[in-house]
């Protein structure tokens, strides 16, 4: 029987060319992740978040890389594991952070949590807690920026645990027949929850489930930034060209459990430790910058203050706001 | 200052667990992300990571330490430029001060969030009707309700460019049932888009496109097949209004026919009335006269939250009179007295409303005076209306081709027990589907829908004649 174990094969892309400045730009935006989502453990941990919690640690170049190459007005939307995706489309670590705690000042009041958040200025679009629920809808948003014509594309992420369901093929069917401005994004951390892909798939190249639909398509290293941010320059393009829909596999790695309560026996120690010794994305980022003498050791540890402040100012306002109203139960549920 | 390593909560029930093994000793020097400890939780054993970075200075708690509660210190991080020795003497004092913002949970707040304050009683009357629309005086013209339901998408479409049609042959084939006829050759194909058979996909897709501002008309060949885009409905288009805390909202109609077809068995007769009208955030329309159709069909694209708009497929080709004029609307939410009566209220929808006028047609003639109130919108119920006339007649049965059990008729019996059972002369009756799936042959299936027969059995019922 295949195991848990196998490679990732992935297909070399070319790394994007990007000047130091933007590089350090990239490698700020996945630390405030990376130190978000480390604090919303901790916080998880003291009882201050409750309910279903899946952490992006690890997956960081995934969403920046992708969300480096959109332009103002793109859409976005993903499923549970999004308090990543929502940092880089711009949104307030604050609000984000007062979600989780349940509180009045987040993104959706306290009534949706953390897998429930949306921002129509940011073009964010959830956060939705239904497996693959989440790629009909960017289909849709895609639809309505093709009758719009306003030249947007719609960023649609699913994990490796979507791509079985059968709504995400009546996606990419329509997408293509209808020449939609989408890309898919499938986030392949290599487990959905507990089972690996190769328990769950009986084709393991993710991205080849495009080839039906004469979407084009592409396996990328998710863990490095530079691949990412090539691969989503070629896909966007793609799909704002009229073009219709791009797929694009990446290969990445969650280091934390499916959510807060997983003890993860399905994998090994070695195996999580082989991945943030040998691939971890910000690591990635910071030798290159250090290697190519595009940054210093100060430099880098201004960020790292800078990043970290964020996230305690983040934490510490989703403390001290109030929870909702209890008049609150009954708002929001028709316009 | 020293970070306290506190016991974590590793789940949403834990609330203590067991340091089974320290993998970090004193003196250690941990970077975030590094595995401190192993604890056994209520279901698992599970690694804990450092979220600071320094040298672990003091374990507090020894591992093989049973039951020690969340949120205890366990042990003492010194920061770089701390000298770890004296920390790791100066203990985990409660009276030390806590180095991070998250550190300072208050414990007590979190705590005192538990009881559980009562929750507020809902709006005194969650819904109010809205004023009956006044009687039109205007022009009409005897259609048929497909033509009717035609009109009011043109209408819709034409005043408002955001308003799409899409589903399975509305627009080469003119509509499955006819309903959408001349539309495509009127809007083109962008605005009425033919789909393939992939009602779970092209919901998603409406909902996507209604988030992204557009107004999707989506028509299900039958309500039948909306079974597979449930999950799309109820989750996505119902909830996320309140989910974003009013942020997002999806204007969108899913229409299409419902209820009882002609000897098409179980899978596509069944009415879904009761499905819909159980969860907010929909709204839920049935009408049955033909300037129903068209001035609630006109409401519902005009309306910004997602609506059931069920029809009939056996009311298609049924004529009535219309108003013809482009800002005729039927206001959601308000039933329309069909026929005043005062000795017994009868209560239906859609296609029941016409088996209610028979059988109060032929009550009149053995002197009974029936009531008929065609509810028109199934969520939010016109409960005012119901009961104003229960208070007359002081008797109610209900018809629906569902099933009785869990179904509108038992809704309302609720409601009628709640707010009028002081009024009640005779137990409510229901009228409904006999509780079987829609069989084939043509006499059983006449057995298993309501009949006349059955309403007039049941008004004697309540009436004790």
């Amino acid at each position: 029987m295949a195991t848990a174990r196998r490679k990732p094969r992935v297909v070399e892309v070319e790394e994007a060319e990007v000047p130091a400045a933007q590089l350090l730009q990239l490698y700020r935006d996945m630390l405030l992740i990376r130190r978000f989502e480390e604090k919303a453990g901790q916080m998880y941990g003291m009882g201050l978040i409750g309910g279903f919690c899946h952490l992006y640690i690890g997956q960081e170049a995934v969403v920046v890389g992708m969300q480096s190459e959109t332009i103002e007005g793109d859409s976005v939307v993903t499923s549970y594991r999004d308090h990543g995706h929502m940092l880089a489309c711009g949104m307030d670590p604050k609000g984000v952070m007062a979600e989780l705690t349940g509180r009045r000042t987040g993104y959706s009041k306290g009534k949706g949590g953390s897998m429930h958040m949306f921002s129509r200025e940011k073009r964010f679009y959830g956060g939705h807690g239904i497996v693959a629920a989440q790629v009909p809808i960017g289909t849709g948003l895609a639809f309505s920026h093709r009758y719009n014509e306003d030249g947007h594309v719609c960023l649609t992420y699913l994990g490796d645990g979507a791509i079985n369901q059968g709504q995400v093929y009546e996606s990419f069917n329509m997408a293509a027949l209808w020449k939609l401005p989408v890309v898919y994004v499938i986030e392949n951390n290599r487990y959905g929850m507990g089972t690996s892909v190769a328990r769950a798939s009986a084709s393991q190249d993710l991205f080849t489930r495009a080839q039906p639909y004469g979407i084009p398509a592409q396996q990328v290293d998710g863990m490095n930034i530079l691949a990412v941010k090539a691969a989503a320059e070629v896909a966007i393009k793609h799909a704002r060209s009229g073009a219709g829909p791009y797929v694009l596999e990446m290969m990445t790695y969650r280091y934390r459990g499916h959510s807060m309560s997983d003890p993860a026996k399905y994998r090994s120690k070695d195996e999580v430790n082989r991945m943030r010794a040998e691939h971890d994305c910000i690591d990635q980022a910071r030798k290159r910058l250090i290697d190519g003498n595009m940054s210093d050791e100060n430099a880098l540890k201004a960020i790292d203050k800078e990043v970290k402040d964020i996230v305690a100012a983040a934490a510490q306002f989703a403390q001290d706001s109030p929870e909702p109203d209890p008049s609150e139960l009954w708002t929001d549920i028709l316009k | 200052m020293p970070v306290e390593i506190l016991m974590p909560a590793l789940s949403p029930t834990m609330t203590e667990g067991k340091i089974s093994k320290w993998l970090k000793q004193e003196g250690d020097s941990v970077k975030s992300g590094d595995v401190l400890a192993e604890i056994e939780t209520d279901k698992a054993t599970m690694e804990v990571e450092a979220v600071d970075e320094g040298i672990l200075a003091k374990i507090v708690v020894p591992e093989g330490t049973d039951h020690v509660a969340v949120n205890t210190p366990i042990g003492l991080i010194a920061g770089e430029d701390e000298d770890a020795a004296e920390v790791a003497r100066s203990g985990a004092s409660p009276t030390q001060p806590k180095s991070t913002p998250a550190q300072e949970a208050p414990v007590e707040q979190v705590a005192a969030t538990k009881p559980q304050t009562k929750a507020p009683a809902a709006p005194a009357s969650p819904h109010v009707a809205p004023e009956p629309e006044l009687e039109w005086t205007g022009k009409t013209e005897m259609m048929t309700v497909r033509e009717a339901l035609r009109d009011a998408m043109a209408e819709e479409m034409r005043r408002d460019k955001s308003v799409f049609l899409m589903g399975e042959e509305v627009g080469e084939y003119q509509g499955a049932y006819k309903v959408s006829q001349g539309l495509l050759q009127e809007f083109g194909n962008r605005r009425v888009v033919d789909t393939p058979i992939t009602e779970h996909g092209f919901a998603g897709l409406g909902v996507g496109a209604g988030f992204g501002g557009l107004k999707p008309i989506v028509e299900f060949m039958t309500f039948n097949f909306a079974m597979q885009a449930m999950d799309q409905i109820i989750n996505s288009a119902a909830k996320t209004l309140y989910m974003s805390g009013g942020q997002m909202g999806c204007p969108i109609v899913f229409r299409g026919p419902n209820g009882i077809a002609s000897r098409v068995a179980a899978q596509h007769s069944q009415c879904y009335a009761s499905w819909y009208a159980h969860v907010p955030g929909l709204k839920v329309v049935a009408p049955y006269t033909g300037a129903d159709f068209k001035g609630l069909l006109k409401s519902a694209i005009r309306d910004p939250n997602p609506v059931i708009f069920l029809e009939h497929e056996l009311l298609y080709g049924s004529s009535f009179e219309v108003p013809v004029d482009g800002d005729y609307i039927v206001p959601i939410g308000k039933a329309r007295v069909a026929r005043k009566g005062d000795a017994v209220t009868i209560v239906a929808f859609s296609r029941s409303v016409m088996l209610a006028m028979e059988a109060a047609e032929a009550l009149a003639a053995d002197g009974i005076s029936a009531e008929v109130i065609d509810l028109r919108s199934i969520r939010p119920l016109d409960i005012e209306t119901i009961v104003a006339s229960v208070k007359k007649t002081n008797r109610i049965v209900t018809i629906e081709e569902g099933w009785a059990a869990m179904g509108i008729g038992s809704e309302i019996a609720a409601l009628i027990m709640e707010n009028a059972f002081d009024w009640l002369d005779a137990p409510l009756r229901r009228v409904a589907g006999k509780d079987v799936p829609l069989p084939y042959a043509a006499n059983l299936e006449q057995l298993a829908i309501p009949q006349v027969a059955d309403v007039v059995a049941a008004v004697k019922e309540v009436t004790y004649r």
